[in-house]
């Protein structure tokens, strides 16, 4: 199951000339990027692992890129996502977010339902890639 | 369309298509800038030529690309070699400018380093500092300042061979992103060369900026003076030369950067001259006049001159 979060989530897995135009949008309008990366992509994770710090005083999407790639080759079965962040309101604001990279293989999420007091049903979503150690979840077995 | 096809047989010399290399130019924009070079910078006829050299090589290679013919993407690190004040920074400046308007950069905007930007104190340090600076330069020119004291050969561990190392990676892989100027003086660099000939082998341009005539000084110092808004009174002139032909022959004499020096000091003894003599009733032309008296004051005139 393709996992869709963030911009353009329904779009195909754009190409790296795409990224590179998206990042030069971002950068053209003051918004500095950073790279993040986890292999727990549940909906409601919000905090990623940081690929290094948010690249500040950036001028060419070439330096980004270049960040991406180095996280696609340290961690090649986790999904890695772009966020620009907007700080002309004073506070850091993502204004741009989506995912740049994503493992081969999505086994995608089961959904489990829980019987509680007097026939209530709780619901939730279980990533079946959950079930293994974390770094090892998306790996092709 | 391939080489053979353009070559074959029976077609116009040259191929079938016609088109112009002036047009191309004009659209580029490339006249301007070469043209303002040339009225900006005095002197320095070889920096020119290989400028000249590089935009004509970059203009043919956009159109052959636009033909559709291969073209490999030319090298274009460089290294800039001369006395202080030659206007090594001023060209790398207008180096990034040409090369995005020749579309060969992205951005062309101009980072310059010194050794402390790039190299780290402590062990780890070295590598995030260089790469920072690099993505900050990508997209345009990264110009060097006093390259040589990145390697000091007096200490082996020393963090500069580090960033060497990072910058030599990033110079032949993201060549296409990247410009890397180096700047200093010329046997400096040479003996920095020497120490590390990966580095020489990646730069493809070693300019030498030659130092100025006297006459070229004269002629610096005169366009210093009207951008300015000054100008200088006839008898000045003779003064202002005599005073570039002492300073020459002067210890720490940095060319431009020395008449610069000279025309700002005249400008604060023309208005503490000026403030001196409250009762005088000024017009425009005292304010941008400069008087023998304003170069005559300086320290350059109270030692003999130098015995040839």
């Amino acid at each position: 199951m393709r996992i869709t979060q963030g911009t353009f989530s329904y779009l195909p897995d754009f190409s790296d000339a795409e990224i590179r135009a998206q990042i030069s949008y971002a950068l053209d309008r003051g918004w500095p990027l950073s790279v993040e990366f986890t292999d727990d992509p549940h909906p409601r994770n919000t905090y990623w692992e940081m690929w290094g710090l948010p690249m500040f005083d950036l001028h060419d999407a070439a330096g980004v890129l270049l960040e991406v790639n180095q996280c696609r080759t340290a961690y090649p079965d986790h999904y890695i996502r772009l966020n620009a962040y907007d700080a002309a309101k004073g506070r850091q604001t993502i204004a741009l977010s989506f995912i740049v990279g994503r493992p081969a293989y999505e086994p995608g999420f089961r959904l489990d339902r829980q019987e509680v007091a007097d026939r209530q049903v709780r619901y939730t979503t279980h990533p079946y890639a959950a079930d293994r150690p974390a770094g090892d979840r998306y790996r092709a077995s | 369309m391939t080489v053979s096809e353009l070559a074959e047989p029976g077609k116009a010399a040259g191929g079938e298509t016609v088109f112009s290399l002036a047009d191309a130019r004009k659209q580029s924009g490339l006249d301007e800038v070469l043209a303002a070079l040339d009225h900006d910078l005095v002197g320095l006829a070889p920096v020119k030529s290989r400028i000249s050299e590089i935009a004509a090589l970059l203009l043919v290679d956009s159109q052959r690309a636009a033909f559709g013919l291969s073209t490999a993407r030319p090298n274009l690190h460089m290294s800039f070699t001369g006395e202080p004040g030659t206007g090594k920074t001023t060209v790398a400046l207008r180096m990034a400018d040409l090369l995005k308007r020749l579309g060969y950069l992205n951005r062309g905007h101009l980072v310059a380093v010194t050794r402390e930007d790039l190299v780290g104190q402590y062990v780890g340090h070295t590598a995030p500092k260089t790469k920072e600076v690099l993505k900050r330069a990508m997209g345009g020119v990264l110009f060097i300042d006093e390259a040589y004291y990145l390697y000091r050969a007096e200490n082996e561990r020393d963090y500069g061979q580090e960033s060497i190392e990072i910058l030599l990676q990033v110079m032949e892989n993201q060549r296409d992103d990247l410009v890397v100027i180096l700047a200093g003086y010329k046997d400096r660099m040479d003996t920095f060369f020497q120490a590390n000939p990966g580095m020489s082998s990646r730069i493809a341009h070693h300019i030498d900026f030659p130092g100025y005539t006297l006459d070229e000084l004269d002629q610096i110092g005169a366009q210093m003076v009207g951008q300015l808004g000054y100008r200088l009174a006839p008898a000045a002139r003779e003064v202002f030369r005599e005073y570039l032909a002492r300073r020459r022959e002067q210890p720490r004499f940095a060319n431009a950067r020395s008449v610069r020096n000279a025309v700002e000091r005249a400008r604060l003894r023309h208005a503490s001259r000026l403030v001196s003599q409250p009762e005088l009733m000024l017009s425009v032309d005292d304010l941008i006049r400069l008087e023998p008296d304003d170069f005559l004051a300086s320290r350059v005139f109270q030692v003999p001159p130098a015995q040839p």
